[in-house]
């Protein structure tokens, strides 16, 4: 096995057959230089620099590897099993093991090891723009590669041990030993009996492949938004984030040549990102503190130091607080450290706060502001716990749509002059009262939807906010009230109070005018039930703060179509329903007037409930009054009658 | 040549030191720790009417054979000392003042960190770059 072994190095026979090594190289090969400048291969040690030139770029990687066309899961084992995802990188060994994997998969055999001591044809890769013409056939050359198979088994443990001792690997931990790339590593060979070698790979590959699937498990979940390399996406995203991948990746061609995939933030991390920031500190413009930072990046369980290191990097203006990009630059590389990335020495230039500033269209904030609110609601209202969003966020990341990618390269510097000058370094606003109002905007949202008016509600949500007259009021409940007597009086009462809020009326979308239907039932449900239930009292004062003078519009047209069901949901949306109103108006304000109209909007809300409450009193006070003269005639009517019995 | 520089903390322990030559550094470190009273007295005699925009700077505080020693202290009570070697005599204290200057500017920028570095502050490399940069620079 030694003169095996000897000669096997000696007159360096590929481990690979011929026509495979060529083809992997050249695939190597145009992977790295399509993302570094294509180092060749063959230089295993180089490659065990992070961000070594001899890297294949995950980017190209994976696009090669879905040009194979295997299944998302299939490519996760394949990246798994060469170990790229342990090692962080695609090497060229990794490369050469997940093309050999690639093909034996290809040939039918399962994802193992022990495929690819089998003959194998080379991988198929279907066209891709990337990959260019790399189509495979069947080579018949694959004889001669069976009698260097024992020694590729030993050789690659072998190597892979030297590997394994400098990094201080866990042996058992994926020992998909790699390819060793012959020119250069002949020394190794001999470094290990090969007897010796052979079994410790037999061993290590039973063992291998519970534990890839045990230990990616726990792994998906933080792994979640991670944009390295295939090996780290979770099975249930890999579609989704492929997608997102050959399409971010399209743009960033186009707009930046940076060659560190690991460090670049897809959209979906990016919109998870802003996610979290915002369950910080509700305003995109604005920034967190150090101190609610550190809570929540401690939560990651990384050790101190290297957060500290992280904060470092990314705090880039040393402020003590971080701004929008500054967060998303923290958190990616969070996300990595705990993939196993190893942090870079100084940020890279796709976490710069200047290319994620570029990188972040303005609008796009607001959109997924409203896509994602009712997504993120649920998760910002349970503790905020970074395991727990990292639970989440596989869920989120399923949720969130791929976004359109409308970014091109002259936006970005016509958003970037905007975003610049809207995101100054003023003093965080207020976040009791914005993050109160998005907190109640969503709620409504949400449930307004199941409310059963809706449709009519959208329908009747373009009249103007004056009071149309409402002859056509029936009592069908309160018998004993006219019910126009009621409001007629009310509505003049309340008009003064009313006329500020109109004008804010009608450029708002249906959800929030569907809100202040159901709400507007409310109340004429409620009064109409005066005389039956006394329990309805305190369900008026629930009644809902929302605008009053659509509420009149809306009684009228909706006498009939009570029904007890809505005034649950209608309850409950009591308070948000004139806050959902300020929801559509972000879109249109600048971010500096924010502030003043979450206060406006709350003044208002104030002062709307004020009114209503203000006019419930008066209506209850008029009942009152009504059923009082009610009960004088009654008693008139007993006494006339009564002198006649008696009499 | 600033052969030593040294920040040291309110509690007057030494949070960080930096020597140039490694020879004889616990003695640079004796010095400097000597030199700490020195800077409180210097502080006291000058009273309260010292609230320059970027800090006291007392500049000499004494001058051995071989070295001079510099102090600055911080509104915080940080004080940085500083060893300079005598035979750059041409230094004026305005120099001085400015390189404790941007000693307090990047040590400013070291405290924005929220998370904790018990002790050892060796981490930020940007002080570091820039400490160095001083020590080679004020030679």
């Amino acid at each position: 096995m030694e003169a095996a072994a000897g000669g096997g190095c000696g007159s360096g026979p590929p481990l690979l057959s011929e026509s495979e090594q060529q083809c992997y190289s050249e695939l190597f090969a145009r992977c790295a230089g399509a993302a570094s400048g294509g180092p060749g291969p063959g230089h295993p040690e180089t490659s065990r620099v992070a961000s070594g030139a001899a890297t294949a770029a995950a980017g190209p990687v994976a696009d090669l590897f879905r040009a194979s066309q295997l299944p998302a899961e299939t490519l996760h084992q394949i990246t798994e099993l060469c170990g790229a995802k342990r090692v962080g990188y695609f090497g060229p060994t990794q490369f050469y093991v997940a093309l050999k994997l690639i093909a034996a998969v290809q040939s039918g055999l399962p994802v193992r090891i022990e495929s690819i001591k089998c003959e194998l044809p080379l991988p198929r890769f279907m066209m891709s723009k990337n990959d260019g013409e790399m189509r495979f056939g069947n080579p018949a050359e694959l004889h001669g590669s069976k009698v260097q198979i024992p020694y590729l088994t030993t050789e690659k443990n072998s190597f892979k041990r030297t590997d394994d001792e400098e990094k201080q690997q866990e042996t058992q931990s994926p020992t998909m030993s790699p390819f060793a790339s012959p020119p250069s590593s002949p020394p190794h060979y001999q470094r290990v009996p090969l007897s010796h070698g052979y079994s410790k790979l037999r061993s290590s590959t039973e063992q291998m492949h519970p534990v890839p699937y045990e230990g990616r498990q726990p792994l998906v979940q933080p792994e979640g938004p991670s944009s390295g390399g295939p090996g780290t996406k979770p099975l249930r995203h890999q579609a989704s984030l492929i997608r997102s991948f050959s399409v971010e990746r399209e743009l960033q061609d186009n707009s930046s040549s940076y060659p560190d995939e690991p460090w670049r933030i897809t959209e979906e991390q990016r919109e998870y990102y802003v996610n979290q920031f915002r369950s910080l500190q509700p305003d995109p413009s604005s920034f967190i503190s150090g101190s609610v930072a550190k809570n929540f990046f401690t939560k990651s369980k990384l050790s101190i130091p290297e957060l500290s290191y992280i904060w470092e990097l990314s705090d880039a203006d040393c402020d003590g607080a971080l701004t929008l990009p500054e967060f998303c630059a923290a958190f990616h590389l969070i996300v990595a450290r705990k993939n196993g990335y190893p942090l870079p020495e100084g940020l890279p230039p796709t976490l710069q706060p200047e290319y994620l500033q570029a990188a972040f269209p303005k609008p796009k904030w607001d959109c997924a502001l409203f896509d994602s609110y009712s997504e993120s609601m649920p998760t910002n209202q349970q503790a905020r716990d970074l395991n727990r969003m990292e639970k989440t966020s596989v869920k989120d990341m399923a949720d969130f749509p791929v976004p359109t990618q409308d970014v091109t390269g002259d936006d970005k510097q016509a958003l970037k002059s905007t975003l610049n000058e809207a995101v100054p370094k003023d003093v965080p606003e207020d976040p009791a009262t914005p993050k109160d109002s998005n907190n109640l905007k969503a709620r409504p949202r949400s449930r307004s939807y199941s409310s059963t008016s809706i449709e009519e509600a959208m329908k009747r949500g373009e009249d103007p906010p004056t009071p149309p007259p409402r002859p056509q009021k029936s009592h069908s409940r309160a018998s004993s009230l006219d019910l126009n007597k009621v409001f007629q009086p009310s509505v003049p009462a309340t008009k003064s109070g009313l006329l500020p809020p109109p004008p804010a009326l009608p450029p708002r979308p249906c959800p929030s005018q569907s809100e202040q239907v159901s709400e507007a039932e409310l109340p004429s449900q409620l009064n109409r039930a005066p005389s039956q239930a006394a329990e309805s009292s305190p369900a008026k004062k629930d009644v809902p703060h929302s605008q009053p003078p659509s509420k009149p519009i809306r009684r009228k047209f909706r006498p009939e179509n009570q029904s007890a069901e809505s005034q649950e949901p209608s309850t409950t949306i009591s308070g948000p329903a004139s806050g959902a109103s300020v929801k559509p108006h972000p879109t249109v304000q600048k971010q500096s007037s924010k502030q003043k109209k979450a206060i406006q909007t709350a003044i208002r809300k104030n002062k709307e409930a004020n009114a209503v409450l203000a006019r419930l009193n008066s209506e209850l006070q008029q009942q009152l009054k009504e059923v009082h003269q009610e009960r004088i005639a009654l008693e008139n009517q007993l006494e006339q009658l009564r002198p006649v019995t008696v009499l | 040549m600033a052969v030593c520089i040294m920040v040291i903390v309110k509690e007057n322990y030494p949070f960080y030191v930096r020597s140039i030559p490694v020879e004889n550094e616990l003695k640079f470190h004796s010095v400097v720790h000597t030199s700490l009273d020195l800077v409180d007295e210097k502080i006291s005699a000058m009273g309260k009417a010292l609230v320059d925009q970027r800090g006291l700077c007392p500049g000499l505080l004494y001058p051995t054979e071989d070295y001079k020693v510099y102090g600055y202290v911080t509104n915080s009570k940080v004080k940085f000392v500083t060893l300079v070697d005598s035979s750059n005599t041409a230094h004026r204290d305005n120099e001085i003042c400015s390189m404790f200057w941007k000693l307090h500017n990047s040590y400013t920028d070291v405290t924005c960190n929220p998370f904790p570095n018990p002790g050892d502050r060796i981490r930020p490399r940007v002080f570091d770059n820039m400490v160095t940069s001083l020590m080679t620079q004020v030679c």
